[in-house]
């Protein structure tokens, strides 16, 4: 049931994978999760509330708080602390509330 | 309040949804002295679960009565909003930009015309304004519309607010303008006379010459305490809600609306389920969304986010129940399943009634007593 998450710092010996939060490269562990790569890029802020426009980072990182929503390679609203890392992927602010996609449903 | 415990006002109003606060901050409002008893969250909660819709377009069918003071009351909204604001610095988001109901085949538009056209004939001088828009012209006035969606009916009265920022908003000027607010107040026994009216919270009392019992389905035990009847049952409607989107919707609908923050409310279902809000049933939530859907495509790649159910406060005929007892004058019962459309009419017409004692004669058709009717063997 349990296990060890991998230690989201880069340790020697470690397979890395490249994403890019925020359009800039950043190196983590395999089987980290997209929050882990945006603390460790040092971006200020991963979403801004919807209402107020308040900056926010990951925080529970257990899938509660929903302050860890980012926009991953073009899907909304993702919490990124579910997500694990993919090689490649690009995981960028969600700004405020998202669009509704309009004219791809139709 | 006095040393026993007694404490005496101008007025009592046993409920604090949004029909009890409605009325208890019109009275105040009036110059009242009123006091707001509230069960507390043992109690039902229908304003926790409000769609908040303010809807006129098909009420009253054959209740002329009814249409007029659903129509009263949305014309008395921008006020009511207007004065919460000044009151208390809370906005309610009352936007009134006309609503639209949708239909998915030529005969659902043709009976809907029919119902439309049966409303305007019934409105008389007070007028009904509706247009039946087809397709073609609908896709300039809302996104993204669904290929099955053939027209839908509008008219210019309907719109929508936050039932939870209205039922703060309420508790809030009540309060400011001086009444008082007692919450975890069950009233565990009434004591009427004409006019004198001593209402009991355990081992306290209060006691005024007017009773307004606004307790939602409670009142179908409270209303016999006073000489009234209210025939109520719940009907049980749910609700999904959306992530929120930025601003895409610029008007309600019956089935979707998008609220100021930003989230699509789901909703429209009806099913019978006693008083259970605990059990979701999936069955009426794929209806919902699939209806959603159906109307709006690409509402399918929102996420949802929260899910409710809550009772609507039902009478046999669908209609509201306002009743002043004649055995004991000075009490009043309101019942409503539209609490957020009624709000305007609670505050600014029947509160004022009640204050001066006595329900205006166009509301007798309100009266429970339309339902003493000998059953045919």
């Amino acid at each position: 049931m349990f296990r060890r998450r991998p230690e989201a710092r880069p340790a020697a010996g470690d397979q890395l994978v490249e994403v890019f939060v925020a359009g800039q490269p950043v190196r983590v562990p395999e089987g980290a999760s997209a929050a882990a790569a945006v603390l460790l890029s040092g971006t200020p802020a991963i979403r801004t509330t919807p209402v107020n426009g308040a900056p926010r980072l990951p925080y529970c990182m257990i899938g509660i708080c929903f302050d860890c929503l980012a926009e991953i390679d073009g899907v909304a609203n993702r919490q990124s602390c579910l997500v694990p890392v993919a090689p490649g992927m690009r995981i960028e602010p969600q700004l405020g509330a998202r669009a509704a996609r309009i004219e791809d449903a139709a | 309040m006095t040393a026993t415990g007694q404490d005496t006002r101008d007025a009592i109003v046993v409920g604090g949804g949004l029909v009890g606060a409605a009325i208890a901050y019109g009275l105040q409002r009036q110059g009242l002295s009123t006091v707001m008893l509230d069960e507390g969250d043992v109690a039902h909660r229908a304003s926790r679960g409000n769609f908040g819709l303010v809807w006129v377009q098909s009420k009253g069918l054959g209740a002329p009565h009814y249409q007029h003071w659903t129509h009263a009351s949305a014309q008395a909204w921008p006020e009511l909003a207007a004065d919460l604001l000044a009151t208390t610095g809370i906005g309610v988001g009352l936007h009134q930009p006309g609503g639209l109901h949708f239909c998915f085949s030529d005969d659902e538009m043709a009976q809907r015309d029919a119902l439309m056209g049966q409303l305007r004939r019934e409105a008389g001088n007070a007028g009904y304004a509706y247009r039946m828009i087809p397709a073609a012209e609908l896709r300039d006035m809302v996104p993204g519309l669904g290929p099955q969606v053939v027209g839908a009916s509008w008219t210019p009265y309907d719109g929508h607010a936050s039932p939870l920022h209205l039922l703060r908003a309420l508790h809030a000027a009540f309060q400011d303008l001086g009444g008082l607010y007692r919450p975890n107040a069950k009233v565990t026994a009434i004591k009427a006379a004409p006019r004198d009216f001593t209402v009991a919270i355990g081992s306290e009392t209060v006691r005024a010459p007017r009773l307004v019992l606004a307790s939602g389905l409670g009142n179908a035990d409270l209303a016999p305490l006073v000489g009234l009847s209210a025939p109520l049952r719940p009907e049980r409607g749910q609700i999904l809600v959306t992530e929120r989107t930025r601003q895409v919707l610029g008007l309600p609908t019956h089935v979707v609306r998008q609220t100021e923050e930003g989230s699509l409310l789901l909703g429209d279902s009806k099913e019978d389920m006693g008083f259970d809000t605990l059990t979701q049933t999936p069955a009426i939530m794929r209806a919902i969304a699939n209806k959603a859907v159906r109307t709006f495509p690409w509402i399918a790649e929102l996420n949802i986010v929260r899910a409710w159910a809550a009772l609507r406060v039902m009478s046999p005929d669908g209609k509201p129940i306002y009743d002043e007892s004649e055995r004991y004058p000075g009490a009043t019962i309101a019942n409503c399943h539209s609490g957020v459309t009624l709000a305007g009419a609670h505050a600014s017409l029947l509160a004022p009634m009640i204050a001066t004692g006595a329900l205006a004669p166009e509301m007798s058709p309100f009266s429970a007593r339309r339902f003493d009717v000998q059953k045919a063997a």
